[in-house]
């Protein structure tokens, strides 16, 4: 569904990443984890259009997507929610799942999506016209979460879900990305957090310096031994 | 008397108002500091006084031609001066701001002459208005009113429509906002057209109040309106309107009081007071992560 070939991304002369390629296919889980400053977001953000390429191609249900901006690429069917959940602080939480539904044509689809947002996560229902900034960071996750889903995208890009949360929300938010997983989204999950992603990952892919350095059956990267000295302390 | 001056200031500081909602806007969400914005607000005069004097407009549908007009131009600034440079560095953008704002200000000139002019006789009946002992002038109750139904529009789309929520969410977080599927391209267009037509409005109403018009009279207005932003906070729209009132009411306080030829020096002054106590402004928040 979603193929990477080869892309490069550079900052003016910082390369952040190189040559990198990497598929996903409908239904599936895949993850991507390297230590910090790997290009893991970089790659992400080049999907969503954020940074141009500087080499390399990314086509999308067999179209071509770099090249187009971020709402083109939305349109398309491929949502990201990014790292540090940068929901809308000043909105309330209905507006920002608002905002998360802003290609959708008419209200009732953006009423369906947000009811199906608040099937998902109960809380935020309650919480529906309080300001985001007042949420505790696991409910910002969640709305982070929802807020990308309300367009029902095909392709769901999570830049880690669980950064700077308590170990009992962190299986909440691993189980809640199965269960979107479940009913129909195909995920492209980056993690800090490599035991759990490789837990609920079909394939995985190892970030280093910019470029894919091992990848395979999340299971298979799970034994390896030089994923498991780096990534899993084991 | 003390009720008088009180209108005189807050009818002069609705029109730094006016002016300043553009740059704190267009701030909010690209970071730019507009220079260009001032020579926008003097377009919309001259629109406006041409539409009085040859177009024999009344001034209600010459003050909304003036806006259109500057609608057309700042959108044409932004896709002409500005959107080249977005991924360029912030100083590429002032300076290419600067380079615009000078180019206005000399066609003006070229077109216009050196020369103030005045809007036609009675455009606007002048006459003093008896309130509460005060003498209002109905120019003032003019501009108040205008003003106020203007920032009241403002409040209505930056609230209620999806526009304007995008907008909000853009002046927010501008990256997350494209990657929620918001055209962030089409929302810094709308926020450029939404200041303009506010400037020109100011603009008008400035040329009747003082019944002046000219090339220059951008870069004076411009610089106040400014300040009235950086007072309430750059970026923030309840900001601006509170900035542009509190600079009126104290340069026209300052006057009353005798210092009339330290009208300028006042406003700064304030400015520099409030920056140093409160650094992002009287309702700022705080700066952080603009991309
Ligand atoms: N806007 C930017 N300007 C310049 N360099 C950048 C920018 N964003 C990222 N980089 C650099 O690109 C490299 C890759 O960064 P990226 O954010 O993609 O890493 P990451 O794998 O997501 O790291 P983390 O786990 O810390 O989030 C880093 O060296 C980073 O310093
Ligand atoms: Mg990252």
């Amino acid at each position: 569904m979603l193929e990477v070939c080869g892309i490069s991304v550079r900052y003016g002369a910082v390369r952040a990443v190189t040559d990198l390629s990497l598929s996903v296919a409908e239904g599936e889980i895949v993850a991507l984890i390297g230590s910090n400053g790997a290009g893991k977001s970089t790659t992400l953000n080049a999907i969503s259009g954020i940074v141009p390429l500087s080499g390399g191609s990314i086509r999308f249900a067999g179209e071509k997507l770099d090249g187009l901006p971020p709402h083109e690429v939305v349109r398309r069917g491929i949502c990201q929610s990014p790292e540090g959940r940068r929901v809308f602080g000043s909105m309330s939480v209905a507006e920002n799942l608002e905002m998360g539904g802003y290609t959708l044509a008419g209200k009732g689809a953006v009423r369906e999506g947000m009811e199906r947002a608040f099937a998902l996560f109960p809380r935020l229902a309650e919480r529906r016209s309080q300001l985001a900034r007042t949420l505790s960071g696991g409910e910002q996750q969640m709305l982070a979460m929802a807020r990308a889903l309300i367009s029902s995208p095909r392709l769901l890009l999570l830049d880690e879900p669980s950064m700077g949360l308590a170990p009992q929300l962190v299986e909440k938010v691993f189980e809640t990305i199965v269960t979107i997983n479940r009913q129909g989204t195909t995920i492209l999950l980056v993690e800090q957090n490599a035991g759990m992603a490789l837990e609920i990952a079909g394939r995985a892919s190892v970030l280093e310096t910019g470029s894919v350095v091992l990848s395979g059956p999340a299971s298979d990267l799970a034994r390896d031994p030089q994923v498991q000295r780096a990534y899993l302390g084991i | 008397m003390i009720l008088q001056q009180l209108v005189n200031g807050v009818a002069l500081g609705c029109t730094y108002a006016l002016i300043a909602l553009g740059y704190t806007m267009v701030y909010g969400i690209i970071s730019l500091i507009n220079f260009a914005h001032g020579e926008i607000f003097m377009a919309g005069a001259f629109a406006g006084l041409l539409l009085v004097a040859y177009g024999k407009l009344n001034l209600f549908l010459a003050l909304a031609g003036a806006m259109l007009v500057s609608v057309l131009l700042g959108i044409g600034v932004e896709f002409v001066a500005y959107r080249p440079l977005r991924r360029a560095s912030r100083l590429s953008a002032l300076i290419s701001a600067i380079g615009v704002s000078i180019f206005l200000s000399t066609l003006a000139m070229l077109l216009f002459g050196a020369n103030a002019r005045g809007f036609p006789e009675g455009t606007f009946p002048s006459r003093q208005i008896d309130i509460f002992g005060a003498q209002i002038s109905s120019l003032q109750l003019l501009i108040i009113v205008t003003a106020g139904v203007l920032m009241l529009a403002l409040e209505l789309v930056v609230k209620k429509t999806r526009i304007g929520k995008a907008m909000r969410a853009a002046s927010e977080d501008y990256t997350a906002a494209a990657l929620m599927g918001i055209n962030v391209n089409l929302v810094v267009t709308f926020t450029f057209a939404l200041g303009s037509a506010l400037a020109a409005a100011g603009g008008v109403l400035v040329g009747v109040l003082f019944n002046a018009v000219s090339f220059n009279m951008g870069l004076h207005a411009g610089i106040k309106a400014f300040a009235a932003a950086v007072l309430g906070g750059i970026g923030s729209i309840p900001g601006a309107v509170l900035g542009g009132i509190v600079l009126g009411v104290a340069e026209i306080s300052g006057v009353a009081l005798g210092y009339s030829s330290w009208r300028d020096a006042i406003a700064f002054a304030i400015l520099v007071l409030v920056l140093l106590v409160r650094p992002t402004g009287l309702l700022g928040k705080r700066i952080d992560r603009k991309v």
